[in-house]
């Protein structure tokens, strides 16, 4: 009886060890969960989901603080992919946040603008050069389309512009949605 | 070649349709008044002009540069001005246009100094990889990649074989049949330079057996020459041989891996069109202004082959071949298998432009498909041993990932298992639809990091700027307190000081 309870609890003191020392020399740093959904996530850096950025939103989804939809640039195939990640229903997104748009570009009036900088500093991707007094520009290829440059500006020169499609950037029809179409019309 | 052929699963035996466009020689339709050029006809970057709206040109002579390594030159194919440099309609599925250079033609077809090299052994390898590229070939079979890079194996790879793609299996194409028919010597003298600047052992000829006259025409002109370790090889047909890697695994019996290119087996692979191009510019010093082009189908009066400058708009073609096109006829650019509808006849015939189709009985139809009823008869034809079947449910239900599992970039997009579908689904339609979405997925993710990294960046400037920012104010509190401390210490001396010298 004594030797049984002497080996379990032995046994018990090792194991517990073992899972002391991994737990130490295993530690994961961050939270893995978080860069998962944060990879996800479209960076535009918007703040429509009523966070500062993309992974603070992140962050808040994996402690289940807030609902997977409500991120407007994302759209439904964020939302999809959110779901089959952490394995919860799909929901339609929360119209409170937006509504899901085409992909935009900030598009800078350069004979209107002023110089004032404003939009400089609302921006989450530094995608907008320019000094004080000096005329800005957007840097096209860095921009998120996220919106935060058009309200700050004080002359309202600051354009948001869908960007067009061109051979190189043109996608195939979804054939499936064609195949409704044509079962509708008849 | 003697040794055995080996063979690809799958395929098509299909109606040939050839004898159509077969029976006159190759044509030259009149010189159009105006020339529109994309300026990408290309894999690759897109060319850059290197003239202006109202400059006279040369024919042959240099309208853009290449821009970048993947990138050919553009020339002028006939003499004239250039009228705009503007965006035009091109031939492309999507319908859109893109930047065109517009030469209004004077109707001299006055030619710019043509340089031929009369030895190009005098030459070393780069030199002629270089005059191939300034001289705009691409591959003419119909993919357009630029064809110097594939003459350029690099230190990492040794190319054992070259094969001569004269196989041309898609129904009611000719264009290469009747080259190899009419100018099998030319396309030899190509094949010599290629096999120059690639230092190849060993090259073969592949024709398939559906073309006769143009086997035993190319037979005639190799027999006169003195070529080492070249030969002929007849093809069974069986649609699709001329793919690539269809012709790879026919002639040598080995499979291009996924991912991987046919130099990974030491092969290399050329269009005969291609060939013939690589020859003229050599010898003769022109570059690639002019392909040729099959124009045929039901409503075509004068089915035939032609050699058409490059630019030329397809309706003036069509008009030449008395054509007489109906608003719902099938109007495609390529073949009935792999080509694609054209929105209308206002474009210009492009370097990769090997067919122009009109009026054609087995192209798809466009009924609206059946559910599918898992015949599996998609995954008997499929030449690239692929499984359409579980392709086409994953891309139908968006999931982009799973059919990556299930290898969908190593679709050819042949067609061959459209036309098998009982229920007639699209599938090819469906992987393409897959591919472009999972390739602009990726472009989407790598943008969505370098946003990432962009704004984290800048937190941390900012994050850094605050902490400057303290760092100062405290800094500015410390000597603000420290020169008070030391007022208040002189104030105080001054202070103690001042009743001694009252006392005094």
């Amino acid at each position: 009886m004594l030797t049984a309870i002497l080996a379990i609890t032995l046994l018990a003191l090792i194991f517990g060890l073992l899972l002391g020392y991994a737990s130490i020399k295993f530690k994961v740093d961050g939270d893995p969960i978080a860069d998962q959904i944060d990879k996800i996530l479209p960076q535009t850096q918007c703040g429509q989901c009523s966070f500062p950025g993309c992974r603070p939103y992140a962050e808040a989804i994996a402690a289940g603080e807030v609902d997977i939809n409500r991120c407007p640039p994302g759209g439904e195939a964020t939302i999809q992919a959110l779901a089959d990640l952490l394995e919860v229903e799909v929901k339609p997104l929360d119209n409170e946040c937006g509504i899901e748009k085409p992909k935009t570009l900030a598009v800078i009036d350069e004979d209107r603008c002023i110089g004032c900088t404003l939009c400089i500093q609302a921006c989450p991707v530094d995608a907008i050069l320019g000094a004080a007094k000096q005329m800005h520009t957007v840097i096209s290829d860095e921009c998120t389309g996220c919106e935060l440059c058009v309200a700050p500006c004080p002359v309202d020169c600051i354009d948001m512009v869908e960007t067009e499609v061109n051979p190189n950037t043109w996608r195939w029809p979804d054939p499936a949605r064609i195949e409704l179409q044509v079962g509708e019309n008849k | 070649m003697t040794s055995k052929l080996s063979s690809f699963p799958g395929g098509l035996k299909l109606a040939g349709h050839k004898k159509l466009s077969t029976q006159t020689a190759i044509q030259k339709p009149p010189l159009s008044k105006k020339l529109i050029l994309p300026l990408q006809q290309h894999i690759g970057a897109a060319s850059s002009p290197i003239v202006e709206v109202g400059d006279k040109v040369l024919k042959g002579q240099k309208i853009a540069r290449a821009d970048g390594h993947v990138s050919v030159y553009l020339h002028a194919p006939s003499s004239g001005t250039v009228s705009a440099i503007d965006d035009h309609a091109i031939p492309h599925p999507s319908g859109l246009s893109a930047l065109c250079i517009t030469i209004e033609t004077d109707g001299e077809d006055r030619w710019i100094e043509r340089k031929p090299i009369p030895d190009f052994t005098a030459v070393s390898e780069h030199e002629i990889r270089q005059l191939i590229r300034e001289a705009g070939i691409v591959g003419l079979g119909g993919a357009g990649f630029p064809s110097y890079i594939k003459l350029n194996p690099g230190i990492h790879h040794h190319v054992e074989t070259l094969i001569i793609n004269g196989v041309e299996c898609e129904p009611y194409i000719t264009c290469d049949d009747m080259l190899m028919r009419e100018r099998s010597s030319e396309i030899l003298d190509g094949l010599e330079i290629m096999q120059y600047a690639l230092g190849v052992k060993r090259c073969v000829i592949a024709i398939e057996d559906n073309k006769p006259e143009a086997l035993s025409a190319m037979e005639l002109a190799l027999a006169s020459r003195t070529f080492k370790n070249t030969s002929i090889v007849v093809i069974p047909t069986r649609y699709p041989a001329g793919s690539e890697k269809q012709l790879i695994q026919v002639i040598t019996g080995k499979e291009v891996p996924t991912k991987g290119l046919a130099i990974d087996l030491g092969i290399i692979c050329h269009n005969v069109g291609t060939t013939y191009a690589i020859g003229r510019t050599i010898n003769h010093g022109e570059p690639l202004i002019s392909r040729i082009v099959t124009v045929t189908g039901k409503h075509v009066n004068k089915a035939g082959n032609f050699e058409t400058l490059l630019g030329t708009p397809m309706h003036e073609l069509l008009a030449f071949c008395e054509t007489e096109r109906k608003a719902d006829d099938p109007f495609i650019l390529g073949g009935p298998m792999m080509g694609y509808n054209l929105s209308g006849d206002h474009l210009p015939v492009t370097k990769t432009a090997n067919c122009i189709l009109v009026g054609v009985d087995d192209a798809a139809p466009a009924t609206t498909p059946m559910p599918c009823i898992r015949c599996g008869d998609c995954a008997t034809a499929c030449p690239a041993g692929l499984l359409p079947q579980q392709l086409y449910w994953h891309a139908r239900a968006k999931d982009l990932e799973k059919t990556q599992e299930y290898n969908l970039f190593d679709c050819i997009e042949c067609g061959c298992c459209s036309y098998v579908c009982p229920s007639k689904i699209p599938l090819v339609h469906y992987f393409r639809f897959a591919k472009t979405e999972t390739m602009n997925q990726q472009l989407e993710t790598e943008k969505s990091d370098i946003a990432r990294v962009r704004h984290e960046n800048r937190l941390a400037r900012q994050e850094a700027e605050k902490q400057e920012k303290e760092e100062r104010q405290r800094q500015r509190k410390l000597a603000l307190a420290a020169s008070k401390a030391a007022k208040e210490k002189k104030a105080a001396a001054a202070a103690s000081s001042e009743p001694e010298s009252e006392e005094q």
